[in-house]
């Protein structure tokens, strides 16, 4: 895999990987890929994002600044093994190993712990590459980077004694009598002070040694804090010891990033004048330095209205960081002459004769044919071009869409429900082809299976030798090629070598991904049933991956907390998309190709921009892992469902929460909007569809301009009236929906007796 | 590779955290030869329980993304290898594995049996039942209409059922249900013995759970629980949750007031009788597939046994239920409650008026089948007393096996039959640990002695158990095995004994229910040790009388020895003295004498245990297998 690095150049992507701009208080950016890479836009844009170390000059320099940093560290180990690591010509990747466990007992060293290695703690060699991965910065030079180390010391010394460890609670409960004791409007928004006021100064505690005040401030104030906060605080309270806090995520989040509050211009004030009443210089240096307080002007929030919006690890998503402007429209439909004669006639007609089209105007297509304001431009993104055989697809496409169900309140879709049996505990994705032909699962036993869903069994090319003996000029080339011998209903792909966690077949089903927990993600061809490509380069568990709809390109995210951007025919990503605070659990495509959504168990989704690679959204509100993620088909909106089992709505263009659908008991697994975006459907753990009125949802919408440019959503309690229907399924519960192109709900799950 | 991690819940500040004690840490640090000073061990136990809290959370990931509820071992092992760890908790498995407790030391711990390769390797019954994965789809609503009520679950047979099954599932119906009863008796053989019907499994549980429409043919009903025999005699079938449904079928027949008792010519006793039996075989072999079953039966059984309204007969099914569950079911429900009981069935067997009579013969049929219980229960319980001092000298160290937890819990009992008792046990008061509102939970054992007075009391000298209740009785222990084991053998006593003044013709029929009779009294002798359930493992099974109940029950055998081909008369005994009245106040000596035990007793049990086959289906405990291959004999 080293050896073939370098080759790659590819003039059509610009190849800089961006994290998010707006990352504040990452000062780290010694990590892994993400050091290599950021090193990139400094050398040319055509460059390729690895180049061999010997190959660029940067490169050196940046080994150089390493070493030396190690060698100041004494880690003199590391600092012999990256010298021959490095010593070898075409090493990136082993590099990129070496560099990240050098980085990770750096970091452990330099905390001036007496342990010393991190061999000692379970999970922190996890965390600490994985978070020094998320601090990467474009920005940083690349002889800053030996000196801004990674450091889990020097965000932790940030909790060095500050004040006198019996006066934590006279701190906080003073502050917390100031706060309940000041007007209404103003309590709701200075009580989101709470937790993370009262988080910092555990650790605090905790980092000083002070084990047993630290537990006495817990048990007297960690009642006072949200119900949303409980899991955070329940592995908080599992923390008593400063050698515990290398390592631990929670806190890793805790320090790297700033926790961001709201707050209104008068409430800050209040509470400016009252710590400088009182001298309480502890609590305003934590404010200082750990908490990024967004002010704004107006109107102070009411409680609903920051509970609808907080619950995510790090606090809410600050304003700018949703003024970004995004293309939410759709791309203009190619055009497509649709021969109308045949529009009555069966589909079948099409399959074998493409000659039969005609050059008449139709007028599926032409609804399309005008640029969207909202659309980005055509060739913002490169696309692949349409293939004969996409085209006969398109066609099929809208003459199914013709034949579409309306779907509304009063016309709600027949559900079938595709159970998966004999799975024995071990379904964990699933996917349908567009067209509804294919039905794919993944397993934990590490297999792929594919199954068709139609009459037409599943068959492989024939080998190369029976190729050379078929008639290239026929006309059913395309059906001679197979092999009859192979027909089957099923197929099964072996190559993983952990459970399948994501799994997506390309538009045109040529293609299927499949992304698992060894860290790959694999292309499997379905003409020919094998793997063509592994895609290495997340180093942990891949949770999810996802086919663009334009196919090409794919996304994929994982427990290293990045989301990256692939093209099919590279072996490495053409983006990076790093700022998730943890593991990345979900990843969809926008209909346009041109943005990439990610939630995460951060409790956050991130809207990225692939062109640039930035984030351009940020939507807080869910209060717990976000597991299913749903454009609707306009691109104008976004569905989202957690662990929390609530369905949050988002309008992309003003970056706004604009509805929350509750009802679902446990984990949502798939959401899905219907083919004209009039209905969503989501399915759970609770072994449930529900379908609820995505038009009203939309429709009752009115984003005046106070609340677009505040960001304050106001959301009416109207799940009830959205609810159009709750389906039980048979003891399964729903993993995955999937609405074929004449509305009809496909649901499908496991049975597990 | 047999790991046994205690871990102690403890109840901190209202959050359950799970807690590594310095105590455990230093019994660990110990087993592994190193002396730990008590700060050493209390720090690490700290750091072994925030390290432990942190792998399970960062397994739970791994869950979550399988989409599953439950949390696996292979979790916690990826978990633990993706942060660099040897992971250290053996094998997955599909099935939840029940924690099993320790009672003295509130230990919970997961049965990890040893599994014989090589035996495993030379097996000829490869276990099916992996069945290929597929996707069958179904249309559950039309335009969002249909029923929302919940849709129970997927009958998974009908999915996957190829013609042959379905030809297979109607001719067996056909057949156990039909007239010929020699087609039933192949029929009901090939269900015990079939591989292949794992896919019709949830088709016989439902046929079985017709019960309820049938209850007025005693015929049927028996074919019924024919079929729920074969079926858990299957060693190919693994029963899951439907063991639930069998039970609730069998307890039907057990408990209630068929239509078919109404004619009293209907012997809906022996019906019951057997469904008994069949839900103590059930319980036994597959009991543990259903958590808190146990505590489920035991209190069903209790609400009947204490609702005055319902018939006899039903209480009659109690009672024998009780007594096939073991003695120390019938300790714990039937004991507590007789007091309660007995004036009403006193009431009712005093009554000699005509109208009576026929409620008084189903008194007497209680009476009868209480005695037994209570009898045995004494027995038991004795023998239970004189059994430690037995171990210590004879304990063999061979047969250990994968009763290990419960030697611990229960070092008095002889391993083959008594550690299901326990593991019953196990399971129930895991459940009372786990918040269950139970209504025994403050039960204390009585002293054999006190039990014994009480028991006098109602049953006087009926009661086939003798023991001293004058002022010799403490020197009781000493004696006890001796004792016991004559006692042991005595059942067929009272029970064939024509001079006991009370008639209770019925008392032999409690002999069909009684478990231990099911073997030659070879078998009983080689098989030293209370006998709870059913025999495990290839017994000589020269006499099954318990699977004849309808002969063996009307023809009032008039023979001191019931077994003909009982070789040697192993032991002897007299039987003397009177009884006066139930409640006994003029009691007069009475007179027993044993035969000393026969040498053949010493054969410890466990030896016999040690024979057992060691493997079993995957994912099915060893003695269910062995359980199933002890052919229950078909009075067909």
């Amino acid at each position: 895999m080293a050896a073939v690095q370098g080759g790659l150049a590819d003039t059509n992507e610009e190849k800089d990987i961006k994290t998010e701009p707006s990352s504040d208080g990452f000062g780290n950016n010694n990590a892994n890929d993400g050091r290599v890479l950021s090193t990139s836009p400094g050398s040319s844009a055509s460059a390729g994002i690895n180049k061999s170390a010997t190959g660029a000059p940067e490169d050196q320099q940046t080994l150089l600044a390493v070493l030396q940093f190690l060698r100041k560290n004494k880690l003199t180990e590391s600092v012999e093994i990256l010298r021959r690591e490095a010593g070898l010509p075409e090493d990136s990747p082993e590099l990129k190993g070496s560099d990240s466990s050098g980085a990770g007992s750096g970091g452990a060293a330099g905390s001036g712990d007496k342990e010393g290695g991190d061999a000692s703690s379970l999970l922190s060699r996890v965390t600490i590459s994985s978070s020094a991965n998320l601090a990467t910065t474009v920005t940083s030079s690349v002889t800053a980077a030996g000196e801004d180390q990674p450091d889990v010391n020097v965000v932790l010394s940030a909790y060095n004694q500050q004040g006198d460890p019996p006066l934590y609670q006279v701190y906080y409960s003073g502050l917390k009598k100031f706060i309940e004791s000041v007007l209404d409007c103003h309590r709701a928004e200075l009580s989101q002070l709470f937790y993370p006021l009262f988080v910092h100064m555990y650790l605090e505690l905790v980092y000083n040694n002070h084990e047993s005040e630290a537990k006495a401030f817990f048990e007297k104030f960690s009642g006072d804090q949200e119900c949303y906060y409980e899991d955070d605080l329940r592995v908080l309270s599992s923390l008593s010891k400063r050698e515990h806090m290398r390592g631990n995520e929670t806190l890793m989040d805790f320090r790297t990033s700033k926790f961001v509050l709201r707050i209104s211009r008068d409430s800050y004030q209040l509470l400016k004048r009252h710590l400088q009443e009182r001298q309480n210089n502890q609590i305003w240096n934590i404010i200082q330095e750990h908490l990024y307080i967004d002010i704004f002007d107006g109107m102070p929030r009411s409680k609903g209205q920051i509970d609808a919006m907080s619950g995510s690890l790090a606090g809410e998503g600050k304003r700018e960081a949703n003024k970004a402007k995004v293309y939410y429209g759709l791309l203009k439909e190619p055009e497509i002459e649709l021969p109308l004669d045949d529009e009555d006639e069966e589909a079948e007609n099409e399959e074998g004769k493409p000659k039969k089209k005609k050059p008449k105007k139709d007028s599926m297509g032409s609804k399309s044919k005008k640029q969207d304001p909202n659309a980005p431009s055509q060739t913002r993104i490169p696309l692949p071009e349409l293939k004969d055989s996409d085209k006969l697809d398109k066609i099929m496409y809208m003459k199914e869409a013709t034949k579409r169900i309306r779907l509304g309140p009063d016309n709600l879709p027949s559900i079938c429900f595709y159970s998966f049996l004999n799975a024995y505990q071990g379904l964990t994705a699933v996917d349908f082809t567009d067209d509804s032909s294919l039905i794919a699962g993944g397993f934990a036993d590490s297999t792929v299976r594919v199954w068709s869903v139609t009459p037409k069994k599943l068959r492989k090319v024939k080998s190369a030798a029976d190729l050379n003996l078929i008639d290239k000029e026929s006309d059913d080339v395309l059906e001679r090629i197979m092999d009859e011998k192979t027909a089957s209903e099923s197929k099964i792909l072996y190559g993983h070598s952990g459970p399948v966690y994501g799994i997506s077949f390309s538009p045109d089903r040529n293609y299927l991904l499949s992304s698992s927990e060894d860290g790959t993600v694999r292309l499997w061809s379905l003409q020919t049933f094998t793997c063509l490509v592994g895609y290495k380069g997340h180093n942990y568990p891949v949770w999810d991956t996802h086919f663009s709809p334009h196919g090409y390109y794919f996304v994929s995210g994982g427990h290293d907390r990045v989301a990256r951007l692939w093209a099919t025919d590279h072996y490495q990503p053409l983006r990076m998309f790093s700022g998730h605070l943890a593991d990345v659990t979900c990843t969809r495509f926008h209909p346009n190709s041109n943005y990439v959504a990610t939630g995460s168990s951060d409790r956050t989704i991130r809207l990225w921009d692939v062109l640039n690679g930035n984030c351009v959204r940020i939507f807080t509100g869910h209060k717990g892992p976000i597991h299913a993620l749903a454009f609707s088909p306009n691109g104008k909106f976004l569905a989202s469902g957690a662990t929390d089992g609530r369905v949050l709505l988002w309008d992309i263009g003003h970056g706004l929460m604009i509805g929350e659908l509750k009802g679902h008991t446990d984990t949502i697994y798939s959401l899905r909007f219907s083919r004209d975006g009039e209905i969503l459907a989501s399915g759970s753990m609770d072994n449930t569809v529900r379908l609820w009125d995505a038009m009203k949802a939309f429709d009752d919408l009115e984003t005046d301009d106070f609340t677009a440019a505040t960001g304050h959503v106001h959301l009416q309690d109207n799940s009830q009236e959205l609810l159009l229907g709750t389906y039980m399924s048979k003891s399964t519960p729903v993993i995955h929906l999937h609405f074929t192109r004449r509305n009809l709900l496909l649901a499908t799950g496991a049975y597990n007796p | 590779n047999h790991s046994m991690v205690g871990v102690i819940m403890a109840d901190r500040e209202e959050r359950r955290f799970a807690e590594v004690s310095r105590e455990s840490v230093k019994l660990m640090a110990e087993s592994a030869g190193v002396e730990l000073a008590d700060d050493v061990a209390a720090l690490l136990a700290e750091d072994v329980c925030y390290r432990l809290r942190e792998a399970t959370q960062s397994s739970s990931q791994f869950m979550r993304h399988a989409k599953r509820r439950k949390l696996t071992v292979e979790d916690f092992n990826r978990a633990l290898r993706w942060s660099k760890v040897e992971a250290i908790c053996g094998y997955g498995a599909q099935d939840a594995l029940p924690f099993r407790s320790v009672k003295e030391g509130e230990l919970f711990f997961i049965e990890d049996r040893d599994i014989n390769l090589v035996e495993l390797a030379l097996a000829t019954n490869i276990p099916k039942g992996c069945a290929e994965t597929m996707v069958r789809v179904n249309v559950s609503y039309l335009d969002g209409k249909g029923n929302l009520e919940p849709q129970g679950t997927v009958p998974t047979a009908v999915q996957s059922l190829s013609d042959d099954l379905l030809k297979y599932y109607q001719q067996i119906t056909r057949a156990i249900l039909g007239e010929d009863p020699h087609l039933m008796k192949v029929a009901l053989l090939d269900l015990q013995s079939n591989s292949k019907i794992a896919a019709l499994l949830p088709y016989f549980v439902y046929v079985i759970s017709g019960v309820k429409s049938v209850s007025h043919d005693l015929e049927q009903l028996n074919r019924l629980l024919h079929m729920v025999k074969s079926l858990v005699q299957n060693p190919y079938l693994y029963l899951g949750s439907y063991v639930r449904s069998l039970v609730s079928s069998v307890m039907y027949c057990i408990l209630e007031p068929l239509a078919a008792s109404i004619n009293p010519l209907n012997d809906h006793w022996t019906l019951r009788d057997y469904a008994a039996l069949l839900l103590s075989h059930i319980f036994w072999t597959h009991g543990d597939l259903v958590s808190g079953l146990y505590h489920q039966i035991l209190l069903s059984l209790q609400k009947v046994l204490s609702d005055p309204v319902r018939p006899l007969c039903s209480h009659y099914g109690a009672v024998v239920g009780l007594h096939a569950l073991g003695w120390k079911a019938v300790e714990r429900v039937l004991f507590p409650h007789l007091p309660a009981y007995w004036a009403n069935l006193q009431a009712v067997l005093d009554d000699y008026s005509v109208s009576n009579a026929q409620v008084k013969a189903d008194g007497h049929k209680v009476y009868g089948a209480i005695l037994v219980a209570v009898e045995r229960l004494l027995k038991m319980k004795a023998l239970s007393l004189s059994q430690p001092a037995e171990l210590g000298s004879g304990g063999q160290p061979g047969s250990v096996g994968g009763a290990m937890g419960y030697r611990v819990s229960s070092p008095g009992l002889s391993p083959p039959p008594e550690p299901l008792s326990e593991a019953a046990l196990g399971i129930a008061s895991h459940l009372q640990a786990g918040g269950a509102g139970c209504p025994w939970e403050e039960w204390t054992p009585v002293p054999l002695p006190a039990m014994y007075c009480e028991l006098y009391s109602f049953f006087g000298d009926s009661l086939a158990v003798r023991f001293s209740t004058g002022p010799g009785f403490g020197s009781f222990p000493p004696c006890a095995p001796s004792h016991s084991d004559g006692a042991r053998k005595e059942p067929p006593g009272p029970a064939s004994n024509p001079d006991t003044t009370r008639k209770m013709p019925q008392l032999t029929a409690n002999l069909n229910i009684s478990p231990r009779q099911d073997g030659s009294p070879q078998g009983m002798t080689r098989n030293k040790g209370p006998q709870v359930g059913f025999e495990l493992g290839p017994l000589p099974r020269t006499q099954p009388t318990w699977g004849a109940p309808g002969p063996s029950r009307d023809v009032f055998p008039k023979a001191r020895f019931t077994s003909p081909q009982t070789g040697l008369p192993v032991f002897s005994f007299l039987i003397g003295g009177r009884q006066m009245g139930r409640r006994c106040q003029g009691r007069r000596p009475f007179q027993t004498t044993f035969a000393p035990t026969p040498p053949l007793s010493a054969i410890a049990p466990r030896a016999y245990a040690h024979k057992l086959p060691v493997i079993g289906r995957v994912g099915k405990p060893v003695r269910r297998w062995a359980c199933s291959h002890y052919s229950l004999h078909l009075p067909l």
